[in-house]
């Protein structure tokens, strides 16, 4: 039997390599990357993220507030909210300037709610990224 | 400022989105990135025009 044997992923280093890339990627969406001077990935994915919420909020999408109930309801409102929370700094910037908009049927309102989720599930993808880079199983 | 889109319009840009963030993290050089960026578009496209013509042939 051979002595080496192969190591799929490195060691993870200390929290305190990775952690502030996490943050920062998670409060400036692409900023992981900017601080990992990854630039132009890290502007493909801000301006991914940036020009997705825009879309919604321009649409009138509806951020979502963590709601109870059945367990679709549950799931849709708890997810959504926790898809708007991952855009960091945009998702608090809606908070700070007062930014509302009812839960209401029609198709447009519909598309900028689906826009502004989707700008959070990319920041989590640009998220992982930048962490994947910080602690090394990625160039 | 107030934005109303089009279906074809909606979809198509989360199409581009989608396939520059997959890209992206996905891929690990440049040109991967950019392979697979061109390829998933095309197939996004593809798939809603032909989901496209699908439903307006099964409504006539």
């Amino acid at each position: 039997m051979s002595d080496q044997t192969e190591i799929l992923y490195p060691p993870l280093p200390p929290l305190s390599k990775w952690l502030p890339v996490l943050l920062l990627a998670w409060i400036i969406p692409g900023g992981g990357h900017f601080y990992l001077k990854r630039t132009y990935r890290g502007l493909i994915l801000a301006g991914c993220v940036v020009i997705s919420f825009a879309l919604g909020l321009m649409m009138r999408g509806y951020i979502f507030q963590p709601a109870g109930g059945d367990l679709l309801t549950t799931v849709i409102y708890y997810g959504g909210f926790l898809a708007d929370l991952s855009t960091g700094v945009l998702f608090l910037m809606t908070k700070w300037f007062g930014y509302e908009s009812a839960d209401v049927a029609g198709h447009v309102v519909d598309y900028g709610t689906k826009f502004l989720v989707a700008a959070g599930l990319f920041n989590i993808l640009a998220m992982v990224d930048a962490w994947e880079i910080a602690v090394g199983r990625k160039d | 400022m107030k934005m109303a889109l089009s279906h074809f319009e909606t979809t198509i840009l989360l199409a581009l989105f989608i396939s520059a963030v997959l890209g992206v993290v996905t891929k690990k050089t440049d040109k991967e990135r950019l392979r697979y960026g061109l390829t998933s578009f095309g197939y996004f496209l593809l798939t809603i025009f032909g989901l496209s013509w699908l439903m307006f042939l099964g409504h006539r």
